[in-house]
This record gives structure tokens, sequence and C-alpha cells, in this order.
């Protein structure tokens, strides 16, 4: 009988890593537990910040679901994400009123300066693109946050000028 | 039991029953779409609603109450059957000319019979884009109609899990894990979601222009070899009652494609069977126990994914598919004298995962790929008619020599218990050394998910058990890993009720037509003059001729194999390149 293994690093590599030692707590606290599934990945997305394919794995294997559903789960809650966040969550109202003012641009605008697609993660882990409804401020259509900050009355060009900001005070933080 | 009224009229059935099942006694039809018996009740479709006390209900999950006042065809009903199954159109591709589904489709089915004639919404269509990676089957997620009938099959029945549900609303597409590929997963290619989907969302891979070629080329000598289970259904596909016997017809119908050679499966059981027997009682004496069957190939993908510990226990005989096309490309041409890179070999299987199989790499032993291609049922059906045969009206044909003589216990390989049969039949005239008296073990038969019996050889007490369909193989294999299995020998096939129900049978196939389909089985069996695979003179022949012995050298190389260790979740395993803090890291760097 012929035995083709798949050698990796993995577990030497995650012994090393904390977090994977509180995953296989969090695995072991409920266990066998009808239910099990969304309060494991919850807390699982608390320890990494989101759910990636290893985690899904591991959590399979775990709790011996399938990934099928593992994944099925993870893609029908918001509350769920599989994508790495960035530090600051950007969100573009594509409600109506933005729409009307121009919104689609600006986001056009955005992915092209990110070179990301709605829900990714840049590259250097910066910025999350998201679209939203409506946030109720119309009057400044149309509307993009950044984090905790908002902005109005947006056009394309005023893009590079939003992002530089916080990519320069995340230079001078790690400076 | 209780009393209700349907359409005015009363009908009495027990009290656990869907007023579906109340309106199905009563003669009245309901429409449905994702509802299908045995497998799938999610009452998602809403095209079986009716009226009840004013509010519309779906009856094929709305249980039955006394005095019940049920009215399947109001204005309201009408409407709201019609709005649904618009809905559906308005966001699917209506490609029926070219589908493969096209006049065997559920949702074409239901447009005729709700007489639509027009779509009234229009709307943007999702898209995603179709999935042919898999040697077996194909998905088309733009027909799909949610039903989730795939996705029951899938975890219920066979209990591999590949199929889910992902994202939500409009954006719902039932799918593998993170959308991938069905052949990066550890799917079985076993096709019972292919054949419980009422559309053309999920279907075998076409491979039928691969053998036209063939055929078409005049250099190429083209072996065929036909399955047990294909001549108790083929007949479905043009008509005939579930369970006809066409062996003749078909064995004509292949003569007049084009086929040089048209052979039998049953030849290649017999083989199986005498190597199988010879090695259990190798193992009696010394080896790993349970010894498990091997002729299922969606079992055999299911064991390497799901219980690779556990690979020891099977068989290494090779299924009688395979062993057939080691045989066509080096027995048989040395015998007629013709160039094995000159021949071609065409199996006409009642399974999707026969075409895997035939695509693995160890199945070159003849130096050539052994089984060039693999055709289900359905395919060769298309292929008959394409050709304009009139399969009802031909003649009866006669299977050629050598590779065409069988005995009952090759036939008896297409349902479940089979192999079980055969193997004791011959079992125990090999240690014994006398002649069975009684040849049917009754305990094996039937379309019961787990059956086991003991055999007594003569002082040896022989237990046996027999599984069919996945979800049954999975108890065995967690018995076998606790320890509790005192068995000596077990089959296992893939499918529920073995070959006779494989994912390459005639579309629709259920517990009634699997009945029919085995009862002729033992009728085939029952009407062979021999019934014991060490009997069949070819295969004593080919032992003298050219393999020398059971378990011999020669057999070991050409009708043996080893199998491969795989990981449960399928080549998706390898796409996880290094943990999340060594990612982290690499990033970390590059800043
Ligand atoms: S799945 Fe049915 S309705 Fe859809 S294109 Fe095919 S035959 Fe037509
Ligand atoms: S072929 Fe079998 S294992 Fe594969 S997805 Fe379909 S039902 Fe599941
Ligand atoms: S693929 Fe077929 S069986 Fe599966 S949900 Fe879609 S329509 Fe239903
Ligand atoms: S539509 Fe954008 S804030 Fe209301
Ligand atoms: S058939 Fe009843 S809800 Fe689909």
């Amino acid at each position: 009988m012929e035995v083709v293994a798949n050698k990796c690093q993995c577990e030497a590599l995650r012994a090393k890593d904390p977090r994977y030692k509180k995953l296989a707590d969090i695995i072991a606290k409920y266990a066998g537990r009808e239910g099990a599934l969304i309060p494991v990945l919850h807390e699982a997305q608390e320890v990494f910040g989101h759910l990636p394919p290893e985690i899904q794995m591991l959590v399979a294997e775990g709790l011996d679901v399938p990934l099928s559903e593992i994944d099925g789960v993870i893609t029908f809650y918001s509350l769920f994400t599989a994508e790495p966040q960035g530090k600051y969550k950007i969100g573009v109202c594509l409600g109506t009123a933005c729409y009307v003012k121009g919104a689609g641009d600006v986001l056009d605008e955005l992915k092209e300066r990110l070179q990301i697609d709605v829900n990714k993660t840049s590259a250097d882990g910066l910025f999350t693109l998201e679209v939203t409804r409506c946030v109720g401020a119309c009057g400044l259509a149309p509307v993009v946050s950044v984090g905790d900050d908002v902005y109005g009355r947006l056009t394309p060009d005023d893009i590079p000028a939003i992002l530089e900001k916080y990519i320069e005070s995340e230079k001078n933080s790690n400076a | 039991m209780v009393t209700l009224t349907i359409d005015g009229q009363k009908v009495t059935v027990p009290a656990n029953s869907t007023v579906l099942e109340a309106a199905e006694a009563a003669g009245i039809h309901i429409p449905t779409l994702c509802y299908l018996k045995d497998v799938s009740q999610t009452g998602s479709c809403r095209v079986c609603v009716v009226e009840i006390g004013g509010r519309l209900q779906a009856a094929c999950v709305f249980p039955v109450h006394e005095g019940m006042v049920v009215e399947t065809t109001t204005p309201l009903v009408r409407e709201s059957r019609r709005v649904t199954v618009e809905l559906l159109l308005s966001n699917h591709p209506q490609d029926c000319l070219t589908c493969l589904r096209n006049q065997n489709c559920e949702l074409q089915r239901l447009t005729h019979e709700l007489n639509i004639r027009d779509v009234r919404f229009q709307g943007v269509r999702t898209h995603v884009p179709k999935d042919d990676s898999s040697a077996s089957i194909v998905r088309d997620p733009d027909k799909c109609i949610l039903c989730r009938r795939c996705i029951n099959v899938c975890s219920d029945i066979q209990g591999v899990d590949v199929l889910a549900a992902r994202e939500r609303g409009f954006e719902t597409v039932v799918s593998p894990a993170w959308q991938a590929k069905l052949a990066q997963t550890a799917c079985t290619n076993c096709g019972q979601c292919v054949l419980v989907c009422p559309v053309g969302a999920l279907v075998e891979k076409d491979d039928t222009a691969k053998v036209w070629d063939k055929l078409g080329d005049p250099d190429i000598h083209v072996v065929v070899q036909t399955a047990p289970a294909v001549r108790v259904s083929l007949g479905e596909e043009f008509g005939m009652e579930p369970g006809t016997v066409v062996t003749g017809k078909m064995i004509t119908a292949l003569r007049r494609l084009g086929f040089d050679a048209v052979f039998d499966t049953d030849f290649s059981a017999d083989l199986t069977i005498v190597e199988e027997a010879n090695e259990l009682l190798e193992r009696l004496d010394e080896g790993t126990l349970p010894m498990i069957t091997s002729c299922s190939p969606g079992w055999i993908k299911f064991i390497e994914h799901q219980y690779p510990e556990l690979l020891d226990h099977l068989t290494s005989c090779k299924s009688p598919q395979q062993m057939f096309g080691a045989l066509a490309k080096t027995y048989y041409p040395e015998k007629v004298g013709l160039d094995p890179a000159k021949i071609a070999t065409i199996s006409i299987m009642p399974c999707t995962a026969k075409k895997y199989e035939a695509d693995r790499p160890e199945m070159r032993s003849s130096g050539y790929k052994d089984v060039d291609v693999v055709l289900t049922v359905r395919e060769l059906a298309r292929m008959i008619k394409e050709a304009g045969i009139d399969f009802s009206n031909l003649p009866e044909g006669e299977y050629d020599n050598p590779m065409g003589i069988s005995t009952g216990a090759g036939v008896i390989f297409g349902a479940t218990g089979g192999v079980m049969e055969a193997a004791l039949r011959t079992a125990y005239e090999v240690v014994t050394e006398e002649a069975l008296e009684k040849l049917e073990f009754l305990e094996v038969r039937g379309l019961e998910g787990i059956k086991e019996a003991e055999v007594d050889l003569q002082g040896t007490k022989l237990k046996v058990v027999v599984a069919n369909g996945l979800g049954n193989a999975r108890k065995l294999l967690e018995m076998i890993k606790r320890g509790e299995a005192e068995y000596h020998f077990i089959e296992i096939m893939a499918c529920p009720g073995g070959c006779i129900g494989g994912g390459g049978q005639p579309i629709p196939t259920n517990a009634d037509i699997l009945k029919a389909r085995m009862a002729s089985i033992y009728d085939v069996d029952e009407a062979m003059v021999l019934r014991k695979s060490h009997e069949n003179p070819s295969i004593k022949v080919l032992y003298e001729e050219f393999l020398g012995k059971p378990l011999g050298e020669k057999s070991h190389k050409l009708l043996h194999t080893p199998y491969v260790a795989r990981s449960r979740f399928g080549a998706l395993a390898g796409t996880i390149s290094e943990p999340e803090s060594e990612k982290e890291k690499v990033a970390a760097a590059k800043e």
C-alpha cells in the first residue's frame, strides 16, 4: 500500500503561536455540545481577527463538522469574516442619495487606489473596503467613512489625500 | 387516522401524513419541485402551496389534522405557484434545447404543467462559472434552483458533506466550501447528487464524443464491456418498465454502433471473485481482517479521504472494470493477434465514479490506459438515440468470446450483497472442496442499509456484513475503528442499492425502481446455467493460458492495486501553505 503523506511544518510553527493554544481551548470547551459551531467561530474570530481557511479546517477537525457547513455559516452571517480586517474600515455609502451624487465613482477610485475589491483588505493591511446602505447623512452625499471619521460631499479627486492622511499617521506612529 | 377534505373530496390518512401525502392518497396531484420522497423535505421552493383556512401552506411539509379543509387550485394558489416559478425562470438560463436534461427536467415539466408561457419578471441574473474540474460530474450553478436535494443526499445519505449553501439571499449558491472546484474536494464522484438534481445543474461529464471518435477511426479495434447492472436499467431510457432485462438488445445496439467486440464485465466480476476469495482465505490464515471489497470506486475514494488509516483492510483486487481493462490490452490482443496500442477499451457503467477510476494513474498496468472511456447508462442511451436505432425492436444479440462468458455470480455484482454472495459461493467450495447445495444467501439480499450473516465453512465460522450507501459504510468503519467489528469480510458499495442505484443510472432512480431492477438481477442469475465464478470455463482457460494461478505474479501485476491516503479536505488541505502566524511574519518582514 502506498501512502502519500502531506508533510508540513505547520504543527511546529503553530506550537510557537499562543493563539493556537487558545483555539484548542475554545474547541475543547464546546466540543460535543449541541450548536457548538457558532460560538466556536465567534470566539475564534475574536482570537484571530478573522476566519481564514486554515482556522476553518482546524475547527472542522476539532468539532468534526464538515468544512462545507463551516463555510456556509461564515458566508451566511455578516458577523463572520474569512478575510483579514484592515486597521481602518472604509465604508462607502451606496444609499440612493449618495449613489445619485456619484458614490459609484468614488468607490471605483478607492478600488483603483487600493488595488482591491469590495470586502477585501489592502496589501499593507491598513484598509478594508466595504459598501454600506444609507448611513443617515444624505445631506452630505456622497458619504465615506474611514474608521471613526466621516467625509462628505466627496469627489474621486478627494480620495488620494484622505488615504494619504492615514498612511502618514501610520508611518509616524511606527517611527 | 384522520379525515380531511381536499377539493371537496374526503380522504382518511394516517395522522402523521403531510397534506401532500393525503392528496396523493386521494388521487389529487399537487406540483412539487424541491420535495423528493425519502431524500429531501426542506419546504423551501413553495411550489406545492395549497390554501388552508384562507392561507397558503406548503403541502409537502404541512401536517394534516382532523377536519382540515384543503383547496389545491384556487386563484390564490395558482397565482402564487406561477409567481414562484416565474421568479425561478427569471434567474435561469433557458437553454433547454441544448441542455443535458432537456425532456427530463423537473423545472421544464413544471413550467409546462402550470401553463406558463410568459415570464413577467426580469432582473439581474446571478452568474457563477461552470465547474468541469471533476472527471465524473459537471456543476452548472447557473441552472441551480437551490432546492438543496443534492446537499441532503451528499450529507444525510452519503455522509460526505461536500456540498452546502453559501452566502445568502440573491447571492446564495450551492457549492463546495470556498466555492472550490469539485475535483479539489473529498467528493467521491458517486453521482447521487446528479440522480436527485431536478434540473441540469449537476450532470455526468458527457464523454460520448470521445467514443464516437474511436468508433470512427478505422485503425482502432474498439472493445466494449457492459457492467452487470446496465442490462436491467437501460430499457428505462427507451420507455420500458423499470427492471426490464435488455441484455440481448443492448448487445445488438452496441454492434450497430460499431463496436468491434462486445464483452461482459460479468466475466471480470467472476475473475474478481476468484482472486478475492483466494485473498480472503489467505488473510484468514494471516493478514488484516476484516477484509473489505473494492469494486465500488466511490467507496474507494471515500475511505481514502475519510479513513486512510484503514486502507490495509481493502482487498488489493482491482474492480471488475479495471481487471477487464488490463486484460483487454494484454491477454486479449495476445490471444487474437492484435496490437494493444490499436485497442480502445470502452466501459458502459451504471456509475459516474468509474470515470474517475479509469483515469487514476494506477490504472495503467497494461502499459496503456487500461480503460479508455467510461460511459454511463444515460450516455449510452444518448448514443443509441443519436444513431437512430429503434432500441425496443432490436433482435437479441450475444456476447463475444472469450471475455463475454460469465456466471450468475458475476451478474449479482450489480446489487448490494451480490459481491458477498458471489464470494461466498466460491469461498465455500474452495475451503470445503464440496459442492454448495443452496446457492442463495438470502440474508445479504435486499435494500436494507446494513445486512449481516454468518456462514459455516464446515467448522470455520465466517462472519460477514454488507453495507450500501456511504453513510452506512461510515457506520461500519467507525465500528472497526473502535475495535467492535468482529467480521471477517465486508462488502461495501457506495450507492444505495448498489450499482442498480448508481449515479450513472437512468433518472429517476427511486426505491420502487431499485426494487424492480434488483428483482431482475436475481432473475438473470437464476436463469444462468453456471452460477459460481470458479466454474466459469473462460476463467479457467484464462488461468491456464495466461495468468497461471490466483494471486500469482501476473495477477499481481495486472489485477491488483495499491491505494492512496488522502486528506478529509481533499486537495483543499494543500492550499493551506502556511499557518497564519507565518504569513504575518512574512508580511512584517516585507515592510
Ligand atoms: S435545467 Fe431544465 S429548464 Fe433549465 S435549461 Fe435545462 S432543461 Fe431547460
Ligand atoms: S458525487 Fe457524491 S460525494 Fe460528490 S458531491 Fe455528489 S453526492 Fe457528494
Ligand atoms: S444543484 Fe440541483 S439538486 Fe443541488 S440545489 Fe441546485 S438544483 Fe437542487
Ligand atoms: S444615501 Fe448615503 S447617507 Fe443616505
Ligand atoms: S415542494 Fe413543497 S416547498 Fe418545494
